[in-house]
């Protein structure tokens, strides 16, 4: 197997330390782009990344480029509020979304790079009758595909997470809730340069600040990209630019049944540990959860109107925060920190699409939505299979471009909790 | 945060409207001759362009009526907001957009 160029232990710390830190290796080459490949990946982000690196180790496919406009991580991947799970209504999505997380589980040994994956589990609350009947639904049919998913009754949520609002004359009252024990965070730019050591470790060619501005295609059939390093001759070229596939799929000619919206989050100042789960609210609509810092990470929904401009509008932070100051009032005093906003494909069912398009030889895996990030793994490892066999994967093969022809939705609007 | 000039109530605060996506998106005339693939092309496929956007937008919290508004998807910057039947109105893109 090959091997980066520094392990990383224990060992090689201390090694390093006697150097003050100071002789690391670099991480990832990065090469000028060869005149050919067997495959293009657009898009420096997680997914791209994983799909790189599961091409070269199980399709045994090295001669592979990633190029990335910007910097590795630099999109959605470093701009979520890294939330993993699996808890998906659809038997599609949960045995999609189950198999990424069962990668996540072995993730960090096998990319070498402390992920910071921590399975603290993850709660959705109810506040009405009507959302914990369909919360039970839920968890049965999450269960009846053998993942992992409980009801909670009040006493049990105090219990998990005494700082959250459970006074029955609370504005939001809490009802009950679904917990996934397996569900949890991950550090997002760890993900995104585990993957990328570990791909150029199999000599995949990583290439950053390196446009796409066109595909060259004669008689249907992909011939490469144009870029801003100049043309780059490719067999296949498989993009995955969340955000902007409807941009790239207008210069290869073709529609996508997707819309760009910003996606909003933001962190607050680092405190002592204070909340030890994942929550999140459909109701309310926000998902908050502590990272490793102290920091509160905390999202909600996309902004109604279309956009490429990584931000957001105020009143969307405004309403997650009212959300979040109703559910923990222990909050109202914190300040927040930082704001940002990525740019997600929003697709009408709120399921991605993974697999072949209109022009033979070039495959988009796109539309994920507000929910990428925990999908990162098996996105990258259904994506490789697909673009290595010319053929999707049986877990990605209900979510192809044609599903919105032949009516076979996989709607996981608000069955899959809204939130993510 | 947008400030929207509806054609009915003036410049009022985004928080008063919601938007309602891609406009002069024609019904089909003849909906039971259409095939699976213009049918999916009307319902779901949309330009979503990095640029000018011709969009519906209905003052939700005010007169509520609908009308249409050409707005830059990377800059926000409201170029034309015109009521609904009239023609959208050729407006340029900004320098960069598409990219």
């Amino acid at each position: 197997m090959p091997k980066p160029k520094s392990r990383y232990s224990i060992w090689s710390l201390a090694r390093n330390a006697l150097s003050y830190h100071e002789n690391w290796p670099e991480v990832w080459r990065s090469p000028a782009p060869k005149p050919d490949y067997d495959v293009v990946i657009v898009g420096g982000g997680g997914h791209g990344l994983a799909t790189a690196y599961y091409l070269a180790k199980e399709h045994g496919l090295a001669n592979v480029a990633v190029v990335e406009k910007g910097w590795l991580g630099g999109g959605n991947t470093g701009r979520n509020t890294t939330v993993v799970r699996s808890n998906y209504l659809w038997d599609e999505s949960a045995h999609l979304y189950e198999h990424s997380l069962k990668m996540w589980e072995g993730l960090t040994r096998e990319l070498n790079f402390n992920l910071m994956f921590s399975q603290r589990g993850l709660l959705s609350l109810a506040h009405n009758q009507h959302e914990l009947r369909e919360l039970h639904r839920r968890v049965n049919a999450i269960r009846l595909n053998d993942i992992d998913s409980e009801i909670l009754d009040v006493e049990q949520i105090k219990k998990l997470c005494p700082i959250l609002d459970c006074d029955p004359k609370a504005r939001h009252p809490v009802l009950g809730a679904s917990l996934q024990r397996r569900g949890g965070v991950a550090r997002h730019d760890a993900v995104a340069w585990g993957y990328a050591r570990a791909a150029d470790a199999r000599g995949v060619d990583i290439i950053q600040d390196c446009a796409v501005t066109g595909f060259r295609i004669t008689n249907n059939r992909v011939q490469g990209v144009e870029t801003t390093k100049g043309y780059i001759g490719a067999k296949k070229v498989a993009c995955v630019a969340a955000g902007h596939s409807s941009v790239l799929a207008a210069l290869a000619g073709f529609r996508l049944p997707i819309e760009s919206h910003p996606l909003q989050a933001l962190v607050s100042e680092p405190v002592k540990p204070v909340l030890h789960t994942v929550v999140m609210s459909s109701a309310v609509h926000v998902y908050v959860s502590q990272s490793d810092k102290g920091e509160l990470v905390m999202g909600a929904g996309i902004d109604g109107y279309n956009s490429y401009s990584q931000r957001g509008s105020p009143l969307v932070v405004e309403n997650l925060l009212n959300a979040l100051i109703e559910l923990f009032p222990i909050f109202s005093r914190m300040k927040m920190m930082r704001q940002w906003g990525g740019i997600v494909d929003i697709c009408p069912d709120a399921s991605p699409i993974i697999g072949g398009t209109p022009v033979d030889g070039l495959y988009f895996n796109c539309g994920w939505g507000t929910g990428g990030f925990k999908s990162t793994p098996g996105s990258g490892w259904v994506f490789a299979h697909t673009i290595a066999r010319d053929e999707p994967h049986p877990l990605n093969a209900p979510f192809q471009l044609d599903r919105f022809t032949s009516g076979h939705l996989i709607d996981e609007h608000g069955a899959a909790g809204v939130a993510h | 945060m947008l400030l929207i000039p509806c054609p009915y109530c003036g410049p009022r605060d985004e928080s008063e409207f919601a938007c309602g996506g891609e406009a002069h998106i024609a019904r089909p005339a003849a909906p039971d001759r259409l095939t699976d693939a213009e049918w999916a092309n009307y319902l779901f496929m949309r330009k979503n362009p990095k640029g000018v956007h011709y969009e519906r937008w209905v003052h939700a919290r005010g007169c509520r009526r609908w009308f249409n508004v050409a707005r830059d998807t990377v800059s926000h910057r409201i170029h034309a907001v015109y009521r609904m039947g009239e023609p959208p109105p050729a407006v340029a893109d900004e320098p960069g957009a598409g990219r």
